[in-house]
C-alpha cells in the first residue's frame, strides 16, 4: 500500500455516487461494470439521477438495480422497450432508459426494440453485445459470431444452419424514429473516450426529445467464451471489432 | 508523484488494468483476497512511474482503483 | 343522476367508463371483437391529456401496462382471447411485482384462432391465474352496458387498492350490443395515489424498485405469502346478482351475457309457477362461494350455465362441496344463444334427478 507523499495530490478518479459502493456480481474481466460506470457517470453529468427510471433486462445485467441507485422496474425478458415506452408515456418528464443484453434485445425481444424506435419513444437504450447468453451459461446468442463455439452451436455457429450476426445498431439507424445509433467499444482507452461521447449523445437525444437513442457497446464474457479476461479483451479488437463495426450509424443533430 | 490505489476486497485479478498501464507497472501480486482472486499490485520497484493518468481504472470493471495525480503548479492539467 | 344518458356499445362504455375513471394510459392491439375501444380511445385519450399508443402486439400492449402502472399512473389495455393469452407474461410479472391496471378481455370463441363471436371459454385462465406463477387477479364480469361502464371504475379502484392487476371479462355479446347508460362525474386524478411505492425517479427519497426477481433464500416465499394474504383479503370484494333465490328450489347459476339471457328463461319459467332463481356472479374471482353455500346449506340445487363445455361449474361444485352438487348445460361457441334454449334445461333440473 502506498503511503500519502509529501506533495499536493488531487484525486482524478472515483466512483460516480450513484453508483453503489459495492462488490459487484459480475465474472472477473465483465465489462457490465464499466459500462455501468459510464451510465452513472452520465446521469450525473446531465444532473439526472434524481428524475431517471431505470428499466432492467433479463439476463446477467437483471441486477442493474444493486449498482445504480435509480427508481427501477425490472421488465420482462426482452421487454424492456415496452416496459420503457409505458414509463415515458406515464412520467414524460422523467429520463428514462433500459439496459438490455444481446439475448434479450436481439433475439426474444427485437419487436420491442425495433418498435419503440420506430415510434421514436424518447427513451435511450444501452445495449451490451457480449455475442453469448451469459445467465444461462453460453448458448448462441443472434449477434455470434460465424464460428464462435457456444454450448449450443459447439462445432461453432454456421451460417448456413444458424444465420449470421445481427448486427443492430446499423438496423436500428435504419428507422425514421431514431435520433442517435451508435457501436462502440470498451477495450480500450480510445474507444472507451469515444463509448463515453456515445453514450452521452444517447442520453442528451431524450433530454433534448430529439427521438430514440440508441447505443451498442462491445464487450467481453470471459466466462463463456472460455478465455481469460486479457484474451477476451484482445478479442474485442482481433474479431468483434472487424465484424461489428464502431462508429456513429445515425445522428440526427448532424443530418441538417 | 502520481499514484494508484486497488482496492483488494473489490479487485477479482482480471488483470485488464495491467493490460491497459502505459507504463507496465502493474502486474498479479502473489496475494488472494478473501473471495479467492489474485489480486493486482502496482510494482513497488516501479511505482514512481505511476503518471496517474487513470487508464487502469477506466478498464477497471470492478471500479476498484482510485487514482491520485500530483499536482506540481497548475502548469499543467491536461493528460 | 344529474349526466345526460347516453346511447353506447358495451365496449364504447369501458372506454368512456375508464377516461372518467381517471385512466390517463391507454396501450392496446387490434383484434375482434373489441376494436371500438382502441378506436374511440385514440383520439379520447389524448383529448384528455392522456397517452394513447398502438402496441406493436399484445406482448408489447401489456408490458407498455405495466410500465405505466409502475408509475402509479391509471392505465388499462383491452384485447379479446387470443390476445389475452399473449398478455399473460406480463400480467404474471405485473402480480409478482404487485403493480394495478386493467385488462379487459372481450372473449371470443376458441381455442386457438376461434372464431369472433362470443365465448365464456376463457373463464379458467381468467380467475386461476392464466400465466406462471401462483397468484390470482381480481376478475369482474358485467352483463349489461351499465356494469361495463360501472365496473371498469371498480376495476381502477380494486387494482389501486390491492395493487394487482384486475380483469373485466365481457364477450362479444356485451361488448357489440347497444343500450343506455348513465355516465358518472368524472373522477379528479389523484396525485397522491400509489405514493408510497410509484416511481417517480427518486428525487431525494431512496431509489424505489418493482420486480417480481426474489433469488434470496425466503424471498419468494415471502413473497408468494404475502400476495396469498392479499388474496385472501380480496374476498372481500365479492359481487353478485341475486334474482329470487329465497323461495327458489333450484338456483340457476351464471355470468356475464349468459346470467343475463338466463335470467330471462328464469323469470318466463316463474311466470309459469316453477320455483327457480338465479346466482349471478360478478366477480368471478373472488367467487361468490359464500352465498352459494349458504343457498345449499338451504337445500337449494343448482344448474349452472355456461358458453363454454364446463369451467365456472368446477368452482359452483367446489362452492357448495359436501352439500350439493350442480348440473350443467353448456353452450357451444359459435352459437349466440336466445331464452328458450335455456328453458328445457332449466325445466329438466328443476325436475330433479
Amino acid at each position: 500500500m502506498s503511503s500519502i507523499p509529501e506533495i499536493k495530490e488531487e484525486l482524478v478518479f472515483d466512483r460516480p455516487k450513484v453508483l453503489a459502493d459495492v462488490p459487484s456480481h459480475y465474472c472477473p474481466g465483465c465489462q457490465h461494470g464499466v459500462i455501468h460506470r459510464m451510465v452513472a457517470e452520465c446521469l450525473e453529468e446531465f444532473g439526472l439521477v434524481e428524475k431517471t427510471i431505470a428499466v432492467s433486462s433479463i439476463g446477467c445485467s437483471v441486477f442493474l438495480y444493486n449498482y445504480i441507485l435509480v427508481d427501477t422496474v425490472e421488465a420482462p425478458h426482452g421487454r424492456a422497450p415496452a416496459v420503457a415506452t409505458g414509463v415515458k408515456r406515464a412520467r414524460t418528464d422523467a429520463f428514462v432508459f433500459a439496459y438490455q443484453g444481446d439475448g434479450d434485445l436481439a433475439s426474444i425481444g427485437l419487436a420491442e426494440i425495433m418498435h419503440a424506435a420506430n415510434r421514436g419513444e424518447r427513451i435511450s437504450v444501452v445495449f451490451v453485445n457480449n455475442t453469448v447468453y451469459g445467465m444461462t451459461g453460453g448458448q448462441m446468442a443472434p449477434t455470434t459470431m460465424i464460428g464462435q463455439k457456444t454450448t449450443t452451436c459447439p462445432a461453432g455457429r454456421c451460417a448456413e444452419r444458424e444465420g449470421g450476426p445481427m448486427r443492430m445498431a446499423e438496423l436500428i439507424a435504419s428507422l425514421d424514429g431514431v435520433a442517435y445509433s451508435a457501436r462502440v467499444a470498451v477495450n480500450s482507452i480510445k474507444n472507451m473516450a469515444q463509448a463515453k461521447r456515445a453514450l452521452r449523445r444517447t442520453f442528451e437525444t431524450q433530454i433534448k426529445g430529439e427521438g430514440f437513442g440508441f447505443v451498442e457497446f462491445l464487450a467481453t464474457c470471459p466466462t463463456n467464451w472460455r478465455v481469460s479476461p486479457v484474451a477476451a479483451n484482445e478479442r474485442v479488437a482481433k474479431e468483434m471489432i472487424p465484424g461489428f463495426p464502431l462508429g456513429v450509424y445515425k445522428d440526427a443533430a448532424k443530418e441538417d | 508523484m502520481s499514484r494508484i490505489v486497488i482496492d483488494e476486497e473489490r479487485c477479482k485479478g482480471c488483470l485488464l488494468c495491467a493490460q491497459v498501464c502505459p507504463k507496465a507497472i502493474i502486474a498479479a501480486s502473489s496475494r488472494f483476497n478473501a473471495k479467492g482472486y489474485k489480486v493486482a499490485e502496482v510494482l513497488e520497484a516501479e511505482k514512481e512511474k505511476c503518471t496517474g493518468c487513470a487508464a487502469c481504472a477506466q478498464m477497471c470493471p470492478d471500479v476498484a482503483i482510485k487514482v491520485w495525480r500530483s499536482v506540481k503548479s497548475k502548469a499543467k492539467e491536461n493528460d | 343522476m344529474s349526466a345526460k344518458r347516453v346511447f353506447i356499445k358495451g365496449n364504447e362504455a369501458i372506454g368512456q367508463g375508464a377516461l372518467a375513471a381517471g385512466c390517463r394510459c391507454y396501450f392496446g392491439y387490434p383484434i375482434t371483437p373489441q376494436n371500438d375501444i382502441p378506436e374511440m380511445l385514440s383520439s379520447a385519450m389524448p383529448a384528455a391529456g392522456g397517452q394513447f399508443v398502438q402496441a406493436e402486439s399484445e406482448v408489447a400492449a401489456a408490458n407498455m401496462l405495466l410500465g405505466a402502472a409502475a408509475c402509479g399512473v391509471r392505465a388499462m389495455t383491452t384485447s379479446s382471447s387470443p390476445g389475452v393469452s399473449l398478455m399473460q407474461e406480463a400480467i404474471s410479472y405485473m402480480a409478482g411485482s404487485e403493480l394495478p391496471g386493467v385488462i379487459v378481455n372481450m372473449n371470443r370463441g376458441g381455442p386457438g384462432l376461434g372464431d369472433i363471436g362470443p365465448s365464456q371459454g376463457d373463464y379458467f385462465q381468467s380467475v386461476k391465474g392464466g400465466g406462471h406463477g401462483d397468484y390470482r387477479t381480481l376478475t369482474l364480469a358485467p352483463a349489461t352496458c351499465q356494469e361495463c361502464y360501472d365496473l371498469t371504475f371498480t376495476a381502477f379502484e380494486l387494482a389501486y387498492k390491492y395493487r394487482n392487476p384486475v380483469l373485466i371479462l365481457g364477450d362479444a355479446i356485451v361488448g357489440q350490443m347497444k343500450e343506455p347508460v348513465t355516465p358518472r362525474e368524472p373522477l379528479p386524478i389523484d396525485p397522491a395515489e400509489g405514493g408510497d411505492w410509484k416511481l417517480t425517479g427518486r428525487g431525494e427519497r431512496a431509489p424505489r424498485l418493482l420486480k417480481s426477481l426474489f433469488l434470496e433464500d425466503g424471498a419468494l416465499a415471502g413473497q408468494n405469502r404475502l400476495l396469498q394474504k392479499k388474496y385472501e383479503a380480496m374476498r372481500a370484494e365479492v359481487l353478485y346478482e341475486d334474482f329470487e333465490t329465497a323461495a327458489a328450489d333450484l338456483v340457476v347459476v351464471a355470468y356475464g351475457s349468459i346470467g343475463r339471457i338466463a335470467k330471462t328463461a328464469v323469470r318466463a319459467l316463474r311466470d309459469a309457477g316453477l320455483k327457480i332463481g338465479l346466482l349471478r356472479p360478478i366477480t368471478l374471482y373472488p367467487f361468490p362461494e359464500e352465498a352459494l353455500r349458504a343457498l345449499a346449506a338451504a337445500g337449494k340445487r343448482f344448474l349452472t350455465i355456461e358458453h363454454n363445455l364446463g369451467q365456472m361449474v368446477d368452482d359452483v361444485r367446489l362452492a357448495v362441496r359436501g352439500l350439493a352438487d350442480s348440473d350443467f348445460y353448456g353452450v357451444f361457441p359459435g352459437n349466440l344463444p336466445t331464452p328458450d334454449e335455456f328453458v328445457e334445461p332449466i325445466r329438466a333440473a328443476a325436475k330433479g334427478a
